[in-house]
């Protein structure tokens, strides 16, 4: 299979500890996966695998049939992956336009990247008004579209995204993933990292639940959306079937 | 009329000391690490002036030039060669590695050269200058007017163009800067490299108008970690505030006090600032 990411049997260890003890997954091109699961089952490792900030101790990382698993973060983003990581980690100092053109190390047509800032400018027109401001001055949905809009800007064909909703005020987070809807329809995959079940649900099409370390669920996000005892079992939302917006 | 004098001759001579510690205190900023060989690579800077002066008979603008391409390299040579297989080592093993790299460059060269002094001609860049009434010699005019041109544009480079602005990425994080798809070794060689052509240019000035011998870097390094840790670690303004601000007081000091006291005084400054503000005067942190 060519036209998706796939992980198989992941495993990370940090030293004695087990980050990720047997990850399994796919996400084919055009689609939204997210990657469901509570604080600590490993997610945030999983991605950071994908991205190469942490290197596999067992199982394969293969991207549009090529192994990537070994690759040191540097060399994934030209393979057209890019990371929005946990903590945003934004350089604070530098202004949120230089935050976006840092984006743009791996692209080799200088030519465009006026073009591709007029993109994410257009995206987030909040990060326009700010783009003499330091990233070290900015809210936190501020932070979290500038962290999405520097992914953006090497053009991936799949983008990462963890947390994306983490401590932000719930109308800045329909803005963002009404964002992440229109990305999708424009064509990027989008891999993301939620604990908020519901809102992930809605905007996925599959998800696959993590637990402890371990994928131990999967389903079409429309099945898992309605299925009270797998959300109360895996997810811990003992409520009712997600509430509608 | 001869305090003014006095002063102006310490901005001057501070310029110098910025120019050459501003390669140090990216080093610090980019990778914690502290480059023990920075002084020795000034000196080694004042030996090419002195080779491409004597030898090739090559003027101020040659050698300056020259002595800039061969500390880049050899700062590029010192990360790629030997301090990038010490950084996952320990801070001990880090602070060795330079220290021996201080001592082989220094020892090179008084086998090659001998202990004697040398010097290059006083009318290499000639005379003195009188601005009604304040005598300031060339050489250091030059010098101070070069070393904070190019301070300046070290700032530039850094906060104004791409290049610089992943060079502080990294710097920032590291892990961050990867996911941008930057080579954070890469970029630290070439502030290794950035910090050498600094110390290069710097020690071409110098020799100009002091006494050119393997052991000077000595006391030019510990005027640079004075002015890297009153400046605040890692940042390049306040590498060229402090310098300036050194060089007015040795001076100073020297006038007032009389020149056996000149660096008693800076590093009784030193220390009291530390005292009070363990940052710097211009630290972040």
């Amino acid at each position: 299979m060519t036209d998706r990411l796939r992980v198989t049997n992941l495993e990370v260890r940090y030293g004695d500890l087990v980050g990720v003890a047997d990850v399994s997954f796919e996400v084919a091109e055009g689609s939204v996966v997210a990657l469901l699961g509570s604080n600590g089952a490993g997610k945030t490792t999983t991605l950071n695998a994908i991205a190469g900030l942490v290197k596999p101790s067992r199982g394969t990382i293969e991207w549009r049939g090529e192994d990537i698993g070994r690759l040191p973060a540097y060399a994934i983003v030209p393979k057209g992956l890019a990371l929005s990581p946990e903590g945003w980690r934004l350089f604070v100092g530098q202004t949120v336009e230089q935050n976006l053109r840092l984006g743009t190390a791996t692209v080799r047509d200088k030519a465009r990247v006026p073009a591709l800032l007029d993109r994410v400018y257009t995206t987030f027109p909040r990060l326009a008004e700010r783009r003499k401001q330091r990233a070290g001055t900015l809210s936190g949905g501020e932070r979290q579209m500038l962290a999405m809009g520097r992914a953006l800007m090497s053009e991936p064909r799949l983008l990462l995204l963890d947390e994306p909703s983490l401590g932000l005020a719930p109308a800045i987070v329909d803005t963002l993933y009404e964002t992440l809807e229109r990305l999708h329809q424009d064509g990027l995959t989008l891999l993301l990292a939620e604990q908020s079940v519901s809102l992930a649900l809605e905007v996925a099409d599959h998800a696959y639940v993590l637990q402890t370390g371990r994928t131990v669920l999967d389903g079409p996000a429309e099945a898992l959306q309605h299925d009270a005892q797998v959300q109360e079992i895996y997810l811990g939302t003992k409520t009712k079937p997600v509430m509608e917006h | 009329m001869v305090i003014v004098q006095v002063i102006t001759g310490g901005l001057l001579l501070g310029a110098v000391y910025a120019l050459f510690s501003s390669g140090l205190t990216l080093i610090w900023g980019m990778m914690n690490v502290v480059n023990f060989a920075h002084g020795d690579f000034v000196m080694i800077g004042m030996y090419v002036a002195f080779l491409i002066y004597t030898y090739l008979n090559g003027g101020p603008i040659e050698f300056v030039l020259a002595s800039a391409v061969v500390l880049f390299v050899l700062g590029v040579w010192s990360y790629t060669g030997l301090v990038r297989h010490v950084m996952s080592g320990t801070l001990l093993s880090q602070m060795l590695a330079t220290f021996g790299l201080a001592l082989v460059l220094r020892y090179a060269t008084f086998w090659i050269f001998s202990s004697n002094f040398r010097s290059l001609p006083e009318d290499l860049i000639g005379g003195t200058l009188n601005l009604g009434g304040i005598l300031i010699s060339m050489p250091k005019l030059v010098a101070g007017v070069v070393a904070i041109a190019l301070t300046l544009g070290l700032h530039g480079l850094l906060t104004r163009t791409a290049i610089g602005s992943q060079l502080l990425a990294v710097s920032e994080d590291r892990n961050a800067a990867m996911l941008m798809g930057i080579r954070p070794d890469r970029m630290q060689a070439l502030a290794w490299g950035l910090a050498g052509a600094g110390t290069g240019i710097a020690g071409a000035l110098i020799a100009t108008f002091y006494y050119i011998s393997p052991s000077v870097g000595e006391t030019l390094a510990l005027v640079a970690f004075v002015v890297v840790a009153l400046g605040g670690f890692g940042s390049v303004p306040g590498a060229l505030i402090a310098g300036l601000l050194i060089g007015v007081i040795q001076e100073l000091s020297a006038y007032l006090l009389g020149p056996v006291y000149k660096d008693v005084v800076v590093y009784a400054l030193f220390v009291a600032v530390l005292w009070i503000r363990p940052q710097g005067l211009f630290g972040k942190f």
